[in-house]
C-alpha cells in the first residue's frame, strides 16, 4: 500500500525525523492560505508547491514548483497543478491526475543525499542504503555506479547499531562542507536509527528519502518521503484506512481486492480466471506463447467460493477489450464443481458474448465438466493448459 | 527413499480447530499421515475425530501448548494453519517445543514478522518450510499440507516449487506420464521464507531415492539464480525447470508477496538464462514440465 509524501512526512515527524514545515492543500484557496501561513510562521519568503501523487519523478515531470513571489503566486501555481495529468517515469504515458498539493517552506540546500530501506530477500534482513547521489533515480545509480551506494543490514534482535549509522555518515562524508560537521554527523546518525525503528514498527515494505538534504546551516532534513506499507500487516494498522487514497488506485483492481481476488489489469484481449498465483502467471505466459495477449492476471485463490468466481467473471467482462476468456483451474483445495457453478451462474447473468474455454483438473473434475456441458452455454472444454491456450487464441484470433 | 518426511513422521497440527486446519487435518489423516496431536490455545483436553485410510477411526488429542503436545505424543513435525498475524509466533512455539520440521501453510504473514522469526531460528536445529506454501508430500507415505493427495504417485522424481497450483500441474503431468515422485516440496511464495531452492536441492542430491528434479520458480528475488549456481557446481542429477511470469509487468505484485519485478531485477528472462546456463532444461510452457523432465531421463 502506498501513501502520499505529506502523509509520510507526518509519520516522520511522529518519530522525530526532521522535515520542513508544510501543509496539505486540496484547493487553490487552501494553497494560498497555507502559503501565507507558512511565510508568516517561518519568516522565509520561499515556499514550494508539490503535487501529491503515488509516483516518483514528480520534480522532473513538472509537479514541484518553487514560489518566491508570495501567496498569490502560490495560488496561481496551485491552479495550474490541480487537475493536471502529471506524467513521470513511474506513471505510464497517461499520467496521474493531481488532486492534492503539499505546500512546504523553502530551504537553503547545501547537499542532496539518498536514504532508502528495503527488505533484502537473500539476507532475510532489512537493508538500509545511503548514497551521495541524492535527488536522482537511485536505480540509475545502482546500475551505473553501484560503489556509490553504501548498505547496512538491520539485525532484528538488536535494531540498527549506532556504529552502523556512523559508518554510513562517515562513508558519505556527511560533515564535509558543514559549518558544524560533528553536529551534522550526529543528526544524520539520529535520522538513520529512527528510520530503522519506524520501518519495523509501521510495517513498511519500502521507505525512501530522496533527497535527504544537508542545509547550508549543517542541519539534516528529510525533503521528500516515500513509504510503502506491507499489505499483509493491514490487520494490525487500523490507521491505514485513513491514509488510503482510492483515487490513486485502479478502480477495477480495487473492486477485485474488496472481493478478495488478486487482479491486475493488462493490455491484451484474452481474460484469464485461474486459481493460484503461479498458475495464473503461467497461464498468461502460455497464452502469449501461442500468439495471444493476456488481458489480466486473476487469481481466485485457493479456497474461492462460488460467489467469488461469479465476481471474478464479472470483473473480467468489465472491459470491452476482452474478446475471449480462458478459465484454467487445477483444483487442489478448490472443487471443480464449485468453479463450474460460479462460471455458469456468471455467464448466464451477464450473457456470454465472447468465446470461453474452460480447463478443469483435480477434485470433482467429472462433476464440474458435467455442470458445464449441461448448462446450455457455449463453453469449449480443454484437456490441458496448452490445449486450452491454443483453443482460446484460435477462437479470438479467428473471430 | 524420500526427503524431509516419511511414513514414520509424527505430525502435530497447529490451529487444528480452525476451519482450514480441521479440513486439512482430516485430509492428511485420510491420506495415511500419522497426525498425533493438535494444538489450539484454550482447547486443550478436547479430541479431534478423523478417519484414516479404509475409514479407520482416529482420535487426535488437542493441547493448549506445543510443549505439551510434543512431550505427550512425541510429535516431531508441525503443520501451521494459524491466522497470519499469529503464525510467526506459532513457528517459534513449534521450534521451542522441539519439532525438527515446521511447515507453515499460512498466507499473508507480515514480512517484518518473518524476518524476526528467521533471526530467532538461527542456530536452532529446526527446518522451516514456507510460509505461504502447499506443504510437503512423500507420496504413499506422508502428506503434510493442502495438496490434493490423489494426483501423486510414489516414485523417483523430486519436485520443488514456489507455487502451489503450479506444483500440482507438474505432478499431474508426471503422474499422467507414468512417472512417480519421491518428495514434493512447496517452499512458498513469500519474499522471506524458511527453506529455499538450494536447501531442497542439497537434500535431493543426497537422496538415493531421487533420480531427477523438477524445479519451479517465478519472478521476483534471485533465489533461482542462486540455485542455478549451486546446480552448476554441485548437482549430480537431471533438472527440468520452469519459471512463471514471463509476461508479468514490472512493479506489480503478482498474487504472491514475493512475485514482483523491482528495479529491473527478478525477471523471468534472467532466471531462465541462469538456469539454462547451469544445464537445467527449462520447459517452454507450463504444459511441458513433465515431458521436459522425461526427455532427460
Amino acid at each position: 500500500m502506498k501513501i502520499h509524501e505529506y502523509q509520510g512526512k507526518q509519520i516522520f515527524a511522529k518519530y522525530g525525523i526532521p522535515v520542513p514545515k508544510g501543509y496539505p492543500a486540496f484547493s487553490t484557496e487552501e494553497a494560498e492560505t497555507c502559503a501565507k501561513r507558512l511565510i508568516d510562521e517561518t519568516g522565509i519568503p520561499v515556499v514550494v508547491v508539490k503535487a501529491q501523487i503515488h509516483a516518483g519523478g514528480r520534480g522532473k515531470g513538472g509537479g514541484v514548483k518553487v514560489v518566491k513571489d508570495g501567496p498569490k503566486k502560490a495560488r496561481e501555481i496551485a491552479d495550474s497543478l490541480l487537475g493536471m495529468q502529471l506524467v513521470t517515469h513511474q506513471t505510464g504515458p497517461g499520467g496521474q491526475k493531481v488532486r492534492r498539493l503539499y505546500i512546504e517552506q523553502g530551504l537553503d540546500i547545501a547537499r542532496e543525499l539518498y536514504l532508502g530501506m528495503v527488505v533484502d530477500r537473500e539476507k532475510k534482513r532489512i537493508a538500509i542504503m545511503a548514497s551521495t547521489e541524492g535527488g536522482v533515480e537511485i536505480e540509475k545509480v545502482a546500475a551505473e555506479t553501484p560503489e556509490k551506494i553504501l548498505t547496512e543490514h538491520l539485525d532484528p534482535a538488536l535494531g540498527l547499531g549506532g556504529w552502523q549509522a556512523r559508518k554510513l555518515a562517515y562513508g558519505l562524508e556527511i560533515g564535509k562542507g558543514s559549518p558544524k560537521p560533528k553536529e551534522t554527523v550526529k543528526q544524520f546518525a539520529d535520522v538513520v536509527s529512527r528510520l530503522g525503528k519506524l520501518f519495523e514498527k509501521e510495517d513498511c515494505s519500502l521507505l525512501e528519502i530522496n533527497p535527504l538534504v544537508v542545509t547550508k546551516g549543517g542541519d539534516v532534513i528529510a525533503l521528500d518521503s516515500k513509504i510503502n506499507f506491507d499489505s499483509n500487516a493491514e490487520g494490525r494498522h487500523a490507521e491505514w484506512k485513513e491514509l488510503e487514497d482510492k483515487d490513486e488506485e485502479d478502480a477495477v483492481e480495487l473492486e477485485a481486492k474488496e472481493a478478495g481476488l488478486s487482479y491486475i489489469n493488462l493490455d491484451g484481449d484474452i481474460g484469464c480466471l485461474v486459481n493460484g498465483a503461479g498458475l495464473a502467471m503461467s497461464t498468461m505466459d502460455i497464452i502469449k506463447h501461442f500468439g495471444g495477449e493476456p488481458a489480466n492476471f486473476l487469481d481466485v485463490g485457493g479456497g474461492a467460493t462460488k460467489e467469488q468466481v461469479h465476481k471474478a467473471f464479472k470483473i473480467i467482462l468489465h472491459s470491452d477489450d476482452v474478446k475471449g476468456i480462458f478459465v484454467n483451474i487445477f483444483g487442489g483445495i478448490m472443487k471443480c464443481d464449485v468453479i463450474a457453478e460460479g462460471v455458469v451462474a456468471a455467464a448466464k447473468e451477464i450473457g456470454l458474448s465472447v468465446p470461453c474455454v474452460v480447463r478443469l483438473e483435480g477434485t470433482n473434475v467429472e462433476l464440474g465438466k458435467k455442470i458445464l456441458s449441461e448448462s446450455g452455454l457455449k463453453i469449449v472444454p480443454a484437456s490441458t493448459m496448452a490445449d486450452g491456450a491454443q483453443k482460446i487464441v484460435g477462437l479470438v484470433r479467428g473471430s | 527413499m524420500s526427503i524431509l518426511i516419511n511414513k514414520n513422521t509424527r505430525v502435530i497440527i497447529q490451529g487444528i480447530t480452525g476451519s482450514a486446519g480441521s479440513f486439512h487435518a482430516k485430509q492428511c489423516v485420510a491420506y495415511g499421515t500419522q497426525v498425533v496431536a493438535g494444538c489450539t490455545p484454550g482447547r486443550g483436553g478436547e479430541t479431534f475425530e478423523a478417519e484414516g485410510p479404509g475409514g479407520k477411526k482416529v482420535t487426535i488429542p488437542v493441547f493448549d501448548t506445543m510443549a505439551d503436545a510434543v512431550r505427550q505424543t512425541g510429535g516431531d513435525a508441525s503443520c501451521i494453519f494459524v491466522p497470519a498475524l499469529g503464525a510467526a509466533d506459532s513457528i517459534l512455539e513449534a521450534a521451542d517445543a522441539g519439532c525438527r520440521l515446521v511447515i507453515c501453510i499460512t498466507e499473508g504473514i507480515p514480512v517484518v514478522d518473518m524476518i524476526r522469526a528467521r533471526r530467532a531460528l538461527e542456530g536452532k536445529n529446526v527446518r522451516l518450510v514456507g510460509p505461504n506454501c502447499p506443504g510437503v508430500i512423500t507420496p504413499g507415505e506422508c502428506k503434510i499440507g493442502i495438496m490434493p493427495g490423489h494426483i501423486h504417485r510414489p516414485g523417483k522424481i523430486g519436485v520443488v516449487s514456489r507455487s502451489g497450483t503450479l506444483t500440482y500441474e507438474a505432478v499431474g503431468q508426471l503422474t499422467a506420464l507414468g512417472i512417480g515422485q519421491s518428495t514434493c516440496v512447496g517452499i512458498g511464495g513469500d519474499p522471506v521464507n524458511g527453506t529455499d531452492f538450494i536447501d531442497v536441492l542439497k537434500m535431493f542430491n543426497e537422496d538415493a531415492g531421487t533420480e531427477g528434479v523438477i524445479m519451479i520458480g517465478e519472478i521476483g528475488g534471485n533465489a533461482e539464480e542462486r540455485a542455478a549456481e549451486y546446480i552448476k557446481a554441485h548437482f549430480k542429477k537431471p533438472v527440468a525447470g520452469f519459471i512463471a511470469g514471463t509476461t508479468a509487468p514490472p512493479g506489480k505484485r503478482m498474487g504472491h508477496a514475493g512475485a514482483i519485478i523491482s528495479g529491473g531485477k527478478g525477471t523471468a528472462k534472467d532466471k531462465i538464462a541462469a538456469l539454462t546456463a547451469a544445464g537445467v532444461k527449462v520447459a517452454p510452457t507450463p504444459s511441458d514440465m513433465g515431458a521436459t523432465l522425461k526427455s532427460m531421463l
